[in-house]
């Protein structure tokens, strides 16, 4: 194991009585917990992580944190993770890593990890622990509004983690919130995507920092969606670099990362530095780094009058070379040294200066982080001062504090932060009512000097390896390059190049990409606009959206409340709608077409039974029922005598069939229907929408009873002899109950509806319990009916049953494009009704057009079986493509009972075509087939008594 | 170290695109709408009826709508003859585009899996194969098993919620590179003389006498012989200002990208059940579309249940997606008819011309709608097959019903 | 994720309600005595407006009533919300 030879003696917010072995690249390092996986890498002295993607050239460790550009790494075990950032990785014992050039590798095992979701409200959300975000949290906490405070990092205190001493009250507020019963602290908690009503949602890493010691009874991360009354954004900024020749090279970082590593992470980045920078920031890390014993060569600034942070650098010993600008560095693969000129007025004069070190801080100004703010719809505005883009005007509930929107020191920062907290409590309803917590920390007296905008440092040769996005691998030289190709937009030269496109989104190269621009268009930055954020403002897995929808939590399954007898008689299940519904109960040995075969014949001959829970089913009740019925259905409802039951059809306002089911009359202002199960929720929306919105006055109320009765089709010849035997209060015979008739009465004790409906042209009978005795009627009906043969059957069955009568099943044998009168129910459409909902629609030209598609069945020669779907043309030869359709078949059967196949088909004038021959193209094959009219079994209904 | 990623890398675009001219006073023809349809558009006027004293009024960039934010699937196995014709119309043009272009555009044939879940997608799968198959359009039902050895990721697992019991494969649909289609089309009409305006918003219409003479802008008014509207989401917008009602509503419609991975999806997936559609694009970036959002909006973003539910649908496919992270989403606004097919021909204004509601699946028909398109203003008739798709259809009932097909497919 | 104050249960999450577009579009008096031209405007044609529009909403998950809100198509802020049978609110 290597050791450490980059780690300070002292300090930093690690522990070092927790080393932590890990691996990256194949080689065995360690570190200690709190390093990321960068400050480990760092203090073993390894700088270059990669290579980059287009160019091949070596990468290093830029930053030290979110916006990493070069630091991409391979998770590979516990569990491979593409593409992290090693600034953002907590290092954990066992991890083993590797550094990407550009694509990241998924695992080819499922993950095993365990992901959800809470849903969380407050009054104010602050985003951002550093002194605004602890502020402006500590502000509104104490006004008694709930608030919550989320944070990516392990600890509050933000930027004040990467300083040399953190104020006690960082800690202290922290402990106060935690303390607080209304509020909340989300730490290692991203918030990434802020959208409409300040809902704004945030990953949470809950395991991931414990690599492969994870308690798996815990999810590994956790969304929160939060709705927030008000939010504070106390986001912080980012620094971002300058072009110049070479600034890509491994040891170059930017200058406050550098800080960070040195203080919280006790780790030198270098061993003899020098600090190029635009501004007063970078200074303070020149001086935290000499007190760490880093050689500081000289600060290179642009600025010809740096002020009192240059003075205090040079009372440290250190030569500040005011007006100057870095040119180049040289070094293999890392940083050896750098080269120094005067600047004056954007020219290079004087002779050049060479300076070795290993280490290159840069320091190009700050851009706030303004993601989430545009991504809530806030308008950005350049800030000429600052260099940077800040945030302006929003409609959502939000303010925005500290850094993150350009007050850059800390006095300033907990004062705006409390500011903005305390604000946003006010307007939440709240008022102070203990004292807010101080807002001054001690300022420094000094003379600052305003930053410089230097985007880019002319030479040496070219703008070649003048680097904008490190990770795009993206120069001055190709920017130029774009803008010479005509483009003006920002948007077409970052396409064009595919700056700010890579896994930070440009984070810290978007302000300076537009800089470069301005400055080669000749227009100013504010003129350019930036580009929109987007969420998320970092990378969220696949996984954690998903969170627990998945597998059987993916949607519900419905299943009836027969299920478990379904499942322990061998059933196979289809999935309708929701629903699992028995398919068919294959026997030993038996494939499907047996299977359905001995169901069918079953039926026809002996008699089955079938659970038809999953029917949709709607209690329709009030003195204008039927009146509502009759507008909705395409017959006529309201002339229903009570105890009678009638088949209905309702279509869309465009006039195509939208469901059909049965109507039964329970009482004079009472209706009970049936809807197919795959549309129960839609047909029972449709209702209540043309109930509320258009016939407000009629009195009808709707409610879904689907789960409140169990149904259970009996059907075949023999089915009377099983209800008789059942039932014996119930007079069977066809004259006491005839076709489509209901009674009520005591079905092997159990409180029954009975209905006489038959959906296969038996004899038949539907019977409805309550969901609870479900199971005792249905095991009743199979003892009583077991001397008959009873069989039980599922939904093809019922299919083949049906279509062998020519019953069309709605989105089967209809597809939206298909009228009552196209499936050859004119019969159902009432004729003598002012109007129903479709009506109108049905006396447009094309609705009325005699060669619509028609429903019909079709005999295929030679006992053919026809796949559903299949096409039909007309002459026993296809002629060149586009060869005319005439229609298709929806459904396609082996008939036990017709003893041959038979298909229904929507055919174009289908019905004049009875008789003819038509073609179905199979495969090679062109299958003749008869067109007849699609009653096949029983045209006289003789059956339907039994 | 791992070694350099070979095809991380696009090709680069070339040295000289477009020019950036100010609009003149008069055109023949203004085409309203710089998105990839307006930029076909002009390309086929100049390349196939030699009209190029034409305008392309673009508000915002060129290309910056849809164009920028579709997930770039063509194909063309539409259910009905009027829309295979003219997709596969388009899908041939783009079998030949990049060389008309000279431009690389990264059409990739890597073939268009659309699965089916349920019996019934199942026989409207079928039905889709054969009658594609009668239309020349190349099409195939492929089982699991061969739905997993075109595509080795897909979980075909019978235990799923909603397992795969199918999927219609069309070997010849893929994917192309959005900008680069764009950028190609633009820089041929700017070749042909056309003038590319950008950042000039149409702000009304001039009708006289029932016929459009002339538009007014944010860089001021422009005189035209014709005007062809090509404004995707904002068609409504433009219509109002002519005097007439288009049967749209605009929604908001997300995708997103991942990080970029190693190859580990070859084709293009599309699940209309679960409303997932993903391939890998060129760089390794895993590339996604969702469901439209419920309510119309203008937005141009939309809501993150609706990105959720997509994520747990594709993971329900494809379960080695679990620790791909989500890089960026995005939102455009489609313009969606009642039939889920597009309007192009003419419109009730002389002069004026429609093309819109394409919806979310316009960008596999570019070229085909550029071709036929110009066609129409050209002629001051409908393309043959365009005719179809007028705006008559909606009174006669005529409709062309690609729900099936098109529900939020793209 | 909007938040829509439904008029009977106060502010709830978007994914608790159904859309149901345009509002104040009633069912004609008497469909047979449309035009085919004015049948398809009221089966097809809605307000697609960017900018403040009248719509319908149901608080399908929740109170399972039809009402109506403004809404500005352009921003997704809503406006105002009334309850079915109320006049549209005069949006200054
Ligand atoms: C997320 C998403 C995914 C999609 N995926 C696919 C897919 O995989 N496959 C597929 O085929 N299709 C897909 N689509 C649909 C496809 O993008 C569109 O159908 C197609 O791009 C529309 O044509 P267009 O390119 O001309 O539109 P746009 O690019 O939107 O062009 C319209 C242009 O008109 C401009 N404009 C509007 N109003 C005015 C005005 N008043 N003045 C001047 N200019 C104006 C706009 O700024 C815009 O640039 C997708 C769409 C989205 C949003
Ligand atoms: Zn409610």
């Amino acid at each position: 194991m290597t050791p450490q030879p980059f780690r300070l003696p002292d300090g930093g917010r690690i522990s070092r009585g927790a080393p932590l072995a890990f691996r990256f690249d194949g080689v065995a390092y360690q570190g200690y917990r709190g390093d990321t996986l960068a400050s480990a890498l760092l203090a073993a002295g390894v700088h270059q992580t990669s290579t980059s993607v287009r160019l091949g050239r070596p990468r290093g460790i830029f930053t030290a944190g979110v916006e990493e550009p070069n630091a991409i790494v391979q998770i590979e075990a516990p569990f491979p993770e593409p593409m992290l950032p090693a600034t953002t990785v907590e290092l954990y014992d066992g991890l083993v890593a590797g550094g990407l050039p550009g694509q990241g590798r998924l695992a080819t095992e499922p993950d095993p990890a365990r992901y959800d979701a809470r849903y969380a409200h407050c009054d104010v959300l602050v985003v951002g622990a550093g002194p605004a975000g602890l502020a402006a949290a500590a502000a509104a906490a104490r006004t008694g509004a709930r608030v919550i405070l989320a944070d990516d990092q392990p600890e509050p205190g933000g930027s004040l983690l990467g300083t040399a001493e953190i104020p006690d009250w960082a800690a202290e507020t922290g402990s106060e919130l935690d303390a607080a019963s209304e509020a909340r602290v989300l730490r290692r908690t991203m918030v990434f995507g802020y959208y409409d009503d300040n809902y704004l949602l945030a990953a949470e890493r809950r395991t991931n920092h414990l690599g492969s010691q994870a308690p798996s009874r815990l999810s590994r991360e956790r969304i929160w969606h939060i709705r927030a009354r008000q939010v504070v954004l106390a986001t912080g900024a980012h620094e971002r670099s300058v072009a110049f020749a070479g600034n890509d090279r491994p040891g170059v970082m930017l200058a406050a990362a550098a800080r960070t590593y040195v203080n919280r992470y006790a780790v030198a980045p270098g061993r003899r530095a020098v600090v190029f920078t635009t501004g007063d920031s970078a200074y303070c890390a020149a001086l935290d780094l000499a007190a760490a014993g880093v050689d500081v060569a000289a600060v290179v600034d642009a600025r010809p009058e740096p002020g009192g942070a240059a003075e205090r650098a040079a009372r440290a010993g250190i030569e500040v070379l005011a007006g100057h600008a870095v040119t180049g560095t040289s070094g293999e693969p890392r940083v050896a040294s750098v080269a120094v000129r005067a600047l004056c007025a954007a020219e290079l004069t004087g002779p050049a200066r060479e300076f070795a070190a290993d280490l290159l801080l840069v320091s190009g100004g700050w851009n706030p982080v303004a993601h989430l703010f545009s991504q809530a719809g806030g308008q950005l505005r350049y800030d000429a001062g600052l260099g940077a883009f800040v945030p302006d005007g929003c409609r959502q509930a939000v303010r925005v504090a500290g850094a993150a929107r350009g007050v850059f020191d800390l006095p300033g920062c907990l004062a705006d932060g409390a500011e903005a907290g305390r604000r946003a409590a006010e307007d939440a309803g709240f008022t102070a009512a203990r004292p807010l917590p101080p807002t001054s920390a001690a300022g420094s007296a000094e003379r600052s000097a305003p930053s410089a905008h230097l985007w880019v440092v002319p030479g040496p040769d070219g703008f070649g390896t003048h680097f904008v996005d490190l990770q795009r691998d993206v120069t001055v030289a190709d920017l130029a390059r774009a803008t010479g190709a005509g483009l003006r937009s920002v948007e077409h030269l970052k396409r064009y190049t595919t700056a700010g496109t890579a896994h930070d989104q440009g984070k810290t190269s978007g302000v300076l990409t537009s800089g470069v621009i301005a400055q080669l268009l000749g227009v100013e930055v504010a003129e350019l606009g930036t580009t929109t954020f987007r969420p998320p403002y970092t990378p969220v897995s696949f996984a954690a959206l998903a969170g627990r929808n998945r597998g059987v939590l993916h949607d519900p399954v419905r299943v009836t409340a027969l299920h478990d007898w379904h499942l322990a008689h061998g059933a196979r299940f289809e999935n309708v709608g929701q629903w699992h519904r028995p398919w068919y109960y294959p026997r030993d040995g038996e494939d499907m077409a047996a299977a359905v075969a001995r169901e069918c014949r079953a039926a026809r001959e002996g008699v089955a039974f079938m659970d038809a829970s999953t029917l949709g089913k709607i209690d329709v009740q009030g003195p204008d029922a039927g009146d509502f019925l009759d507008r909705l259905y395409t017959n006529m409802i309201s002339t229903l005598r009570v105890g009678m039951i009638r088949y209905g059809v309702m279509c869309r306002a465009d006039g195509m069939v939208f469901d059909d089911g049965t109507v039964i009359r329970l009482a004079e202002d009472r209706f009970l229907l049936t809807t197919t199960t795959g549309n129960a929720a839609a047909v029972l929306d449709w209702m209540e929408e043309w109930l509320q919105t258009e016939w407000p006055d009629l009195r009808a109320h709707c409610t879904s009873v689907t789960e409140q009765w169990a149904t259970v089709a009996l059907v075949g010849p023999r089915s009377r002899e099983v209800l008789a035997g059942l039932a014996p209060q119930l007079a069977v015979d066809a004259c006491s109950f005839p076709f489509m008739a209901w009674r009520e009465t005591a079905v092997a004790g159990i409180p029954a509806r009975v209905c006489r409906i038959s959906f296969s042209g038996e004899l038949a009978y539907e019977i409805n319990v309550l969901p609870w005795y479900a199971t005792a009627l249905w095991e009743a009906l199979y003892e009583a009916g077991r001397p008959l043969g009873i069989t039980p059957y599922g939904t093809e069955t019922m299919h083949v049953l049906r279509a062998e009568k020519g019953y069309p099943i709605v989105g089967q044998d209809t597809d939206g494009t298909v009228t009552p009168q196209d499936l050859g129910m004119g019969w159902v459409v009432s004729k003598k009704k002012r109007d129903f909902i479709g009506k109108r629609s049905h006396l447009r030209a094309d609705t009325g057009r005699a060669d619509r598609k028609q429903l019909v069945a079709l005999l295929p020669q030679d006992d053919v079986l026809l796949p559903e779907g299949a096409q039909l043309v007309a002459g026993d030869r296809l002629a060149d493509p586009p060869v005319p359709m005439l229609g298709h078949i929806t459904s396609s059967y082996r008939s036990v009972a017709l003893g041959r196949t038979f298909a229904l088909a929507l055919v174009r004038s289908g019905r004049e075509r009875v008789g003819e021959r038509l073609y179905v193209p199979v495969g090679e094959e062109l299958i003749p087939v008869t067109v007849t009219g699609p009653v096949l079994y029983d045209p006289e209904g003789a059956r339907r008594d039994g | 170290m791992s070694p350099r990623t070979p095809g991380a890398q696009l090709p680069e675009h070339p040295d000289w695109l477009w020019r950036t001219p100010d609009p003149r006073r008069s055109y023949d023809v203004v085409i309203v709408g710089g998105g990839g349809h307006g930029l076909a558009t002009a390309h086929y006027l100049a390349r196939n009826h030699g009209i190029t004293d034409v305008a392309v009024l673009e508000r915002g960039w060129l290309a910056g709508g849809n164009m920028a934010r579709n997930t770039t699937i063509i194909r063309s196995n539409y259910l009905w003859d009027e829309s295979a014709g003219i997709y596969e119309h388009a899908l041939r043009l783009w079998e030949g585009l990049e060389e008309e272009l000279d431009y690389p555009l990264l059409f990739s044939q890597r073939g268009v899996l659309n699965l089916a879940h349920s019996l019934q997608d199942v026989r409207d799968s079928v039905r889709r194969v054969e009658a594609n198959r009668l239309n020349a359009v190349d099409a195939q039902w492929l089982d699991p098993r061969q739905v997993k050895e075109v595509c080795p990721i897909v979980n075909i697992s019978p235990d799923a919620r909603y397992p795969v019991m199918g999927a219609t494969y069309q070997p010849r649909a893929g994917i192309a590179k959005h900008d680069h289609v764009a950028w190609g089309l633009a820089r041929s009409a700017d070749a042909a003389g056309i003038d590319l305006i950008q950042n000039c918003e149409v702000t009304g219409i001039d009708v006289t006498g029932g016929r459009v003479t002339g538009v007014r802008t944010s860089l001021g008014p422009i005189a035209a012989g014709k005007v062809a509207l090509c404004a995707a989401g904002h068609s409504s917008v433009l219509a109002a200002m002519a005097g007439f009602e288009l049967p749209l509503q605009s929604h908001p419609l997300q995708a997103l990208v991942s990080e970029l991975l190693e190859p580990v999806h070859p084709t293009v997936v599309m699940s209309n059940a679960v409303h997932v559609y993903v391939s890998q694009a060129h760089k390794g970036e895993l590339v996604m579309g969702a469901g439209v959002d419920a309510y119309t909006a203008y937005t141009q973003r939309g809501a993150f249940h609706v990105i959720e539910r997509q994520m747990a649908a594709a993971l329900e496919l494809f379960p080695v997606f679990a620790r791909a992270h989500v890089l960026r989403t995005w939102g455009g606004i489609v313009d969606v008819t009642p039939d889920a097919s597009p309007i192009t021909g003419l419109a009730p204004v002389d002069q004026l011309y429609l093309n819109c509601g394409w919806g979310t699946g316009g960008f596999k028909a570019t070229p085909g709608v550029g071709w036929v398109y110009a066609h129409t203003i050209a002629h001051d008739d409908p393309h043959p097959l365009a005719r179809p798709f007028c705006l008559d259809r909606f009174t006669t009932g005529a409709l062309v019903d690609e729900h099936g097909a098109a529900a939020v497919a793209h | 994720m909007l938040l829509i104050p439904c008029p009977w249960c106060g502010p709830r999450d978007e994914a608790e309600f159904g859309y149901g577009g345009q509002a104040h579009v009633p069912y004609p008096e008497d469909p047979t005595a449309l035009t085919d031209e004015e049948w398809a405007r009221y089966l097809f044609f809605r307000n697609n407006p960017k900018g403040p529009h009248p719509e319908r909403w149901c608080h399908a998950a929740g109170c399972r009533r039809w009402f109506n809100a403004v809404r500005n198509t352009a921003t997704n802020e809503i406006l105002a919300v009334y309850r079915v049978g109320e006049p549209r609110p005069v949006i200054v």
